[in-house]
């Protein structure tokens, strides 16, 4: 079954009534803005080690995914997904502590910027090897199902570059194999790092892939966002009815480099003319206008609210102390008693 | 009644599934078919829903441990051979290996291993993967060479909350027999000393413990009294205990069947010449496999691997040093 809804046809946006969580879903879109522009901008100013990876032009996408999820729930988010990550519930503290390499943070200086998470919560914590946690989240519901937890649903993003990762084909395969309530979210930004899609895979579409996988497949208009929830929404009730394991595919264009150290140059002006290089963003925010369920004043407002409580959370995350080389006890694993010693 | 080490690994399952719900056992063919050497014959029946036949996929056989292990539940997944789970040592290494570092929340899987030579089996059915196990960081390593060992340390690897790595020989399945089961256990992570002697210490683990002990029976006829040390786990290493043979012979030689660049030989040897120098009457030697992919050949196996020959040549020369 592949159904394609927004792209072609009704958009969402364009119905009479809007998606009865769009102005939630905005406003953790909004948050994400307003926080990765400050995550960039003290990325410029050499503030945070490491790299800053940002989610512009697919916080539609991954809203949708995280906010039907429940407690409960196993979420798998990747590199874009700040978005998602706030729906699912993780605190400005945390990334901004994550980012800033605090103690507190939940890595504890131990990994940093987007490889984070609290397991113990369902929000797991991604290792950048890309296909790696699609197995790993099946593995979760596996384990639920085992237990006898009942109304559970996982959810995993995935880029179309990492749809190629050997890992990702077996994480797919095994999901349906064991028919958890699994849902796939993959996000064609049309470049893995500079790789445009015409190197990257040879297919006609790739949500056709769902059926050789033996998931139920679907694509999507990324900057669609009442198109992203609908479908996203749907796929996540689906799954936790019983439904075989649920794949998206969400069109859109990454509106950023690969990373804060990349200007992207590779991407041509061509293709920001497409409609898929529309920015999210800016489609949500034009249609709650267009609806009069805000308007550009309280949005402003949120913005300024958003922004006072970044700044808050990065101001202290930068108090805080760093982690230090010797208050480290250097062992990897949990029980003392096999500890290694090296001498 | 006797049970061999292969029937041990069974029983280990059987008991672990009876005493723990948290086990299930996760692998290509373990399920009605009971495993491609049969170390799950008939679990699956007693079992019911907790044996699980997988796809050809060992990255996401692990994976899906790991997330299942992150939930709580205590799998066991087995490789058809060790050679395949080179296809799944991201997962093992880079997600097993690092998740109770990275996020306080422990990851306690096993991975039973298939190691190690069999005449005939070739360059990819023959690997012993140890050392690669044991040097990433996270990882507990196992080696049993006895059958009460299989037996307690399967059973120890699936009550440890971290990832283990249970490499069992596979030349040991059949070749060993105890009596019974075992009543008692050595925790992981001691050493045995299976021959005591002063003249010279050989460290070995695995089925090479067997032919190292050969050798020292042998060489008991010329005279000499060779100690034997079997490592049981090479992750930790009990340098403590390979230390204070040492100190008693003066003389070490390490013997593994694995390749030879770095692995557990050089380990040992590594230790116990930061810690131990003084302790050496002289230079340390080790006998490892070649250098080579593993030859399917009889012959070419039996000149690849260390034997009782080669052993036994290494350690008569040191005793002359
Ligand atoms: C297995 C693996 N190989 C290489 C990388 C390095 N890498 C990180 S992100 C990336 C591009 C990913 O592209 P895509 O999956 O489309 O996601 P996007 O970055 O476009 O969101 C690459 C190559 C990796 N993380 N994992």
């Amino acid at each position: 079954m592949l159904e394609t809804a927004g792209r072609k046809g009704s958009s969402a946006s364009t119905r009479a009534a809007l998606h009865d969580r769009y102005l939630e879903a905005f406003r953790w879109m909004l948050l994400t803005r307003v926080f990765e522009e400050k995550l960039a901008s003290l990325y410029r100013g050499g503030m945070i080690s490491g790299g800053v990876y940002v989610g512009r032009g697919q916080e539609a996408v991954s809203v949708a995914g995280a906010l039907f999820l429940q407690k409960g729930d196993i979420f798998s988010p990747l590199i874009r997904d700040q978005a998602g990550r706030f729906a699912f519930g993780e605190s400005i503290l945390d990334v901004a502590r994550t980012y800033l390499g605090s103690r507190q943070g939940p890595m504890r200086g131990r990994d940093g910027n987007i490889h984070r998470g609290r397991p113990a919560e369902g929000y797991y914590a991604m290792i950048s090897h890309l296909g790696a946690m699609t197995s790993v989240t099946t593995g979760a519901l596996l384990a639920k199902r085992f237990k006898g937890e009942k109304n559970f649903v996982g959810l995993t993003t995935i880029g179309e570059g990492g749809m190629s990762a050997g890992a990702f084909h077996e994480g797919m395969n095994i999901a349906a194999v064991e028919q958890v309530p699994l849902v796939v979210v993959a996000t064609n930004n049309h470049y893995a790092y500079s790789t445009p899609n015409e190197r990257e895979f040879a297919c006609v579409d790739l949500a056709e892939r769902a059926k050789g996988y033996g998931f139920e497949g679907y694509a999507i208009d990324g900057t669609d966002l009442g198109a992203c929830l609908e479908t996203i929404g749907g796929a996540i009730k689906r799954a936790r009815a019983g439904r075989p394991p649920q794949f998206v595919v969400a069109t859109v264009l990454r509106l950023s480099g690969h990373g804060e150290h990349d200007d992207a140059s590779y991407i041509t002006e061509e293709v920001k003319l497409e409609p898929f290089a529309r920015d999210c963003f800016k489609v949500a925010e034009e249609t709650l206008l267009k609806h009069e369920l805000a308007d550009r004043e309280t949005i402003a407002k949120w913005r300024r609210e958003f922004s006072a409580e970044i700044e808050e959370a990065v101001g202290r995350a930068q108090q805080e102390a760093a982690p230090q080389g010797d208050e480290e006890d250097w062992h990897a694993i949990s029980d003392r008693g096999l500890i290694d010693q090296m001498g | 009644m006797s049970i061999t080490y292969l029937e041990a690994i069974r029983e280990a399952q059987a008991r672990a599934l009876k005493e723990d719900d948290r086990v299930f056992i996760y692998g290509q063919d373990v399920g009605a078919f009971g495993g491609a050497f049969k170390a799950t014959k008939g679990l699956a029946k007693e079992f019911p829903g907790r044996v699980l036949d997988t796809p050809i996929s060992e990255d996401a056989m692990v994976g899906t441990a790991i997330g299942a292990a992150i939930e709580g539940m205590r799998p066991i997944v087995e490789m058809q051979f060790a050679d395949f789970s080179s296809v799944a040592l991201n997962q093992i290494l880079n997600n097993a290996g690092t998740h109770y570092w990275r996020t306080n929340i422990p990851c306690p899987i096993t991975v039973r291993l298939p190691s190690g030579g069999t005449k005939g089996s070739g360059p990819f059915h023959s690997q012993s993967m140890e050392a690669l196990y044991a040097h990433y960081p996270g990882l507990v390593v196992v080696t049993p060479a006895t059958v009460e060992d299989a037996y307690t340390m399967l059973l120890d690897a699936v009550a440890i909350d971290d990832p283990v790595v249970y490499c069992e020989h596979k030349y040991l399945y059949y070749h060993l027999k105890a009596d019974k089961l075992p009543a008692d256990r050595l925790p992981i992570g001691q050493a045995r000393v299976a021959r005591a002697g002063r003249d010279l210490s050989i460290v070995t683990y695995s089925a090479m413990l067997h032919d190292s002990l050969a050798v020292a029976e042998e060489m008991a006829a010329e005279g000499y009294e060779i100690e034997v040390i079997d490592l049981r786990s090479v992750k930790p290493l009990d340098t403590d205990t390979v230390l204070a043979s040492v100190a008693r012979t003066g003389r070490l030689l390490c013997v593994g069947e694995s390749f030879p660049w770095g692995g557990v030989t050089a380990e040992v040897i590594a230790r116990v010449a930061a810690e131990g120098f003084h302790l050496l009457d002289a230079a340390p030697r080790r006998v490892n496999a070649k250098d080579t992919p593993i030859p399917y050949h009889p012959n070419l196996w039996s000149a690849h691997r260390p034997n009782s020959k080669s052993i036994g040549a290494a350690a008569r020369q040191l005793l002359r040093e």
